[in-house]
């Protein structure tokens, strides 16, 4: 068996049992981590594929920044997991029938039936050498406009949730570090002076 | 088993890489009390060995002879998993590392962006550690440091994204071959990237957790931060990660800003000291390794709320402004792109 097959399989079984973990464990910070090693498996999984720039770009955004404040807030809060399971012999069998919707719908979608080996060819690598270059090319003059667009709506809704949540509390003390270091000796410095004791003075 | 040949080949290569860097944290560590002890005239170890060169081993023993506390009520499995996820990122950050020309683990093309992955991993280390412990004074610890790494991960990122815009590739290797030329250090990229170089740096001491951005351990608040509950082999673990990290700062400032393993008096000096080689890359590694004793030795802890300003209003303003300027530099043909 290729070395590739072998990393195929043991990745895959890993990712599988993580995914399934986030949604089974009960403490919050254990099913978080389980999240970022499903990230980091199925980024490998990318690796494989030879799709470097994204494998490098999920654990990028999604491992070093977006989980590391999610992991953040878990932490801070302070959850109970035992009343989130109260309802759950009652929603089982709604949540049973929504799953297998699910998984039959995307079975008819994503089956074999549509996307065997018989009806594509393997894909070849499309470029020779280095994805990232090539992505960045076609980022940057096929696609600029909706890549641009996209960076735009994201600077929007960045713009939007600070102001939405930013507001000038009454009674808070702040620094001005201006203030702070254009502070002169005068200001702050006050020498006194205290005559000396010389020798001939301490009899006196 | 030709794929157990290559397995085998690449463990071989990986521990020639990681074997050294182990080494050089254990003398690291000794160098660090000694200049730091030369610079408050004092004379650091002195016992161990000829002037003190067996210190580090010494310590070593001691750590792992030492018993590896659990404390009550700590989350167990995280609380051990801690350590190794510092260890591993920063371990793993070194398979792109060139070290001269043609000599690296891996040479890939995204090295830059592999790089940044890898440093931003290392905070999960120190979150948990500070979560699983079930102490008050690990996870505040915890908290300043993960909200420190966060932020100065963007100013460095930024910095990273100037040195990308002046040499026109990710590749490390490349990276250094664009800085050759006549003209010695000024052809190298701190020239231009003067701003992000200094940003870079600094940054790098933050990420790194080392003085004066060490309020995560701040010994005079929270005894010791995330790492307060950790002792023997789990605490030198942390440490090994930390002093990693450092050296790979320095490795990624002499290679990205001073030209790695190019001479200064390249097309000044006929013979071996013209000449590139591993050499004057060590040289320089250790005069930035220099420079973080020097700091630790030099300046007061910051305090936590000049560092997020330090980070937020000034560094990250100014690295975009220099990433506009480093474009127009490149375009209008002041500085020469690509190799």
């Amino acid at each position: 068996m290729p070395i590739e097959t072998i990393l195929f399989f043991a990745l895959s079984t890993v990712l599988v049992i993580a995914a399934g973990a986030v949604v089974t464990l009960r403490n919050p910070v254990h099913a978080a981590m389980c999240l970022v090693l499903t990230f980091f498996t199925s980024s490998m999984l990318w690796v494989l594929l030879r799709a470097e720039f994204l494998a490098i770009a999920l654990v990028l955004v999604y491992v070093g920044a977006v989980m590391v404040l999610f992991l953040f807030v878990v932490m801070m809060l302070d959850i109970n997991t035992t009343p989130l399971r109260e309802g759950f012999a009652r929603y089982l069998p709604v949540g049973l029938l929504i799953a297998a919707i699910m998984a039959a719908q995307m079975i008819a979608v994503l089956g074999t039936q549509h996307f065997g080996f018989d009806r594509y060819a393997a894909p070849a690598a499309v470029v020779e050498g280095s994805n990232t270059e090539a992505l960045g090319r076609l980022l940057y003059t096929q696609y600029v406009y909706p890549f641009e667009i996209a960076a735009v709506i994201l600077l929007v809704a960045i713009v939007a949730a600070i102001a939405l949540t930013h507001r000038r509390r009454e009674g808070v003390k702040t620094q001005d570090p201006g203030k702070q270091t254009m502070v002169t000796k005068a200001e702050r410095l006050r020498v006194v002076k205290v005559g000396s004791e010389s020798k001939e003075g301490r009899g006196a | 088993m030709a794929d157990l040949l290559l397995v085998l080949w690449t463990l071989l290569k990986i521990l020639l890489v990681t074997v050294p860097i182990i080494v050089t944290v254990a003398f690291y560590t000794l160098a660090e009390r000694k200049v730091i002890g030369y610079m408050q005239v004092r004379r650091g170890p002195m016992h161990i060995g000829p002037f003190g060169l067996l210190q580090p081993f010494a310590d070593v023993f001691k750590m792992l002879f030492k018993e590896l506390m659990v404390p009550a009520n700590a989350d167990r499995t995280l609380y051990v998993i801690a350590p190794l996820l510092s260890l591993a990122p920063a371990l793993a950050a070194w398979a792109v590392v060139p070290f001269d020309e043609g000599i690296a683990l891996s040479q890939i093309d995204a090295g830059l962006l592999y790089l940044l992955a890898m440093t931003s991993l290392g905070v999960y280390g120190v979150i948990l550690a500070g979560w699983a412990s079930n102490s008050k004074y690990a996870f505040l610890g915890a908290m300043r440091s993960a909200a420190q790494i966060v932020s100065y991960e963007i100013a460095m990122g930024f910095a990273l994204v100037g040195v990308l815009i002046a040499a026109g590739t990710l590749n490390l290797e490349k990276i250094v071959l664009a800085q050759a030329g006549n003209l010695g250090p000024f052809e190298w990229f701190w020239w231009p990237l003067l701003p992000l170089f200094v940003i870079y740096f600094i940054s790098g001491v933050a990420e790194t957790n080392r003085a004066p951005f060490d309020v995560a351990e701040g010994e005079s608040e929270i005894v010791a931060g995330f790492h307060v509950e950790y002792s023997g082999a789990a605490f030198a673990v942390f440490f090994l990660a930390e002093y990693a990290n450092m050296i790979l700062i320095s490795f990624l400032a002499a290679i990205l800003f001073m030209g790695g393993w190019l001479s200064p008096f390249q097309g000044l000096i006929p013979g071996f000291l013209g000449e590139p080689s591993p050499i004057w890359l060590a040289v320089k590694v250790v005069f930035f390794m220099f420079c973080f004793l020097w700091f630790r030795a030099t300046f007061p802890r910051y305090r936590y709320d000049q560092i997020m300003r330090l980070g937020w209003k000034i560094f990250i303003p100014i690295t975009i402004v220099w990433i506009a300027v480093i474009a127009v530099m490149v375009v209008g043909g002041v500085v020469e792109r690509g190799v």
